[in-house]
């Protein structure tokens, strides 16, 4: 009797517990390659030669080039939000607090989370298409047998990139936001200037700063793991590339709002 | 020089690999046939470090490099210039960056020494002044060519050429076949060519090998496989339909 047929004839509950633990073992077996990637990838991010020109590009790639995005939806952001919250203040005579509440949001909550889904959106989907491309051409195979190792080359760059950028990034994102509001609360509803920035002084300090600077960099660091890392392990053909791409934005996209949740309640 | 012994490999249920022997000498050509989907990439893949079998050795000069670390597998494959199916250029590059590619990474040639080697490989594969054109830009045969200058721009004792003349006309086809002869007689490399082009392949090769069904069926020289007594063997030379499809 064949392996299969062995397996039909046992009882239904023997087959159904056999299922869940082949189950089990795959998703335990994947996310124990999930996290060796990234730990192999940060140690040969330490170990030289580091390839100072492939970072710079993916600098380029990933920073520079996502910086309209950034800034239009950080400034259309920061509209929004002085505007609503601009609303609801004036309702208990508390326009005052606008400027902090615009920047703690800002700060805190949305520069990190949402410059992080942008740039998912912009340049984390390029990253797994450019790497699953590369895989299914050989090419991740060509460097392989030039004695190169694929992911001090194609790996490391990006995720130390990430760690560059998202923090930048998410800094500029913050800024324009601010002046997003000041726009609308000061030059469109005639708020005054001062107790805009005035106010803002008083409430914003660094550990707000420092908690969007270590959602941000975390950020940095998720998107471009899951991003690599399911272009690396992208199926077969044209297929396997779009599937790898779709199952990147949508998982970073969904762990980038786990980790915010998580990071938001650990961090002061 | 390569000695492969025993070597067995499967992909979940399907066995491609079932016990394959095969030697290769020193500075011969030693060209693999065999169907398609018959497991010629795959021992190509395991030759070339790619894949581990399941079971069997190969001995590159004695050191079997199916038990070797990744560190020390890469020293074998320093030795070693492949040529891809497709090519495998990066496509992020230019033609010229992309031979020169090897020796930048991986020897402490600078400047205009690399400039130098890369435009003489370039000019041996007949690519002379094509350098800033990308991979993209070029047509297929010149993809082959620019793979097999940059498998050589090292100097490599071992070469390695997956199906290299797949999906070339007739014309362009000879062209890569006498490429390669030329190039060896010059270079004197060892070199393992996996193909299904015949008749073309006798004319280049030192010694066949036909692979049937995970395993070396026949080998010899092109004149001893012609006239080899093996069905298969015979089945497979003159393209026989109905007899591979019994």
């Amino acid at each position: 009797m064949t392996g299969q047929g062995a397996a039909a004839a046992q009882p239904l509950p023997v087959r159904l517990v056999g299922g869940l633990g082949a189950l089990v073992l795959d998703v335990v077996q994947s996310l124990g390659r999930f996290g060796r990637f990234l730990v192999t990838a940060l140690i040969y991010a330490f170990v030289p030669p580091v390839k100072l020109g492939r970072i710079a590009e993916r600098v380029h790639f990933i920073g520079f080039r996502s910086l309209v995005i950034v800034i239009l939806t950080g400034g259309f952001t920061g509209m929004v939000l002085g505007l609503q919250i601009f609303l609801v203040l004036s309702r208990f005579g508390s326009e005052a607090f606008l400027g902090p509440a615009v920047a703690l949001a800002l700060i805190r909550e949305l520069g990190p989370v949402l410059c992080a889904l942008i740039v998912t959106g912009r340049a984390g989907s390029a990253l797994t298409a450019e790497l699953g491309i590369m895989k299914i051409t050989e090419q991740v195979d060509a460097l392989t047998v030039m004695a190169l190792n694929p992911t001090r080359y194609l790996i490391v760059p990006p995720i130390v990139a990430g760690i560059i950028t998202f923090p930048l990034m998410t800094a500029l994102f913050d800024v324009v936001g601010i002046f997003g509001a000041y726009l609308v609360s000061v030059e469109l509803l005639g708020m005054s200037a001062g107790t805009y920035f005035g106010e803002m002084q008083t409430f914003v300090d660094l550990a707000d700063v420092m908690t969007g600077f270590w959602k941000s960099l975390s950020f940095g660091i998720l998107v471009t793991w899951v991003c690599t890392y399911k272009g690396y392990y992208c199926g077969h053909g044209a297929e396997g590339v779009a599937r790898a791409t779709t199952q990147a934005v949508v998982l970073s996209s969904v762990l980038i709002l786990v980790w915010d949740y998580f990071m938001g309640s650990v961090l002061p | 020089m390569i000695q492969v012994s025993g070597l067995r490999r499967s992909f979940g249920a399907q066995e491609v690999l079932r016990g394959l022997d095969l030697q290769v000498g020193s500075g011969e050509i030693l060209v693999v046939i065999g169907r398609s989907g018959g497991g010629k990439s795959v021992l190509l893949k395991h030759l070339i470090g790619l894949l581990r079998p399941d079971a069997g050795h190969i001995l590159v000069d004695g050191v079997d490099i199916t038990r070797l670390a990744r560190f020390a597998l890469d020293r074998i494959r320093e030795r070693y210039g492949v040529v891809f199916q497709g090519g495998a250029l990066f496509d992020s590059m230019s033609v010229y960056d992309n031979v020169a590619f090897p020796l930048r990474e991986k020897t402490r040639r600078r400047g205009a020494d690399i400039r130098q080697r890369v435009e003489e490989k370039l000019a041996q594969v007949g690519l002379e002044g094509m350098g800033e054109k990308n991979p993209a830009e070029i047509s297929g045969g010149m993809r082959k060519r620019v793979a097999i200058a940059r498998a050589l721009v090292t100097e490599p004792e071992v070469v390695f050429f997956d199906e290299p003349t797949t999906g070339l006309d007739p014309i362009l086809v000879n062209t890569i076949h006498h490429l390669i002869v030329e190039l060896h007689r010059k270079f004197r490399f060892t070199a393992v060519v996996v193909s299904h082009e015949i008749p073309e392949i006798f004319r280049i090769a030192d010694r066949v090998a036909m692979l049937h069904e995970g395993v070396i069926v026949d080998s010899g020289s092109p004149e001893a496989i012609q006239a080899s007594a093996n069905p298969v063997v015979q089945q497979f030379i003159r393209g026989d339909v109905e007899a591979a499809s019994r």
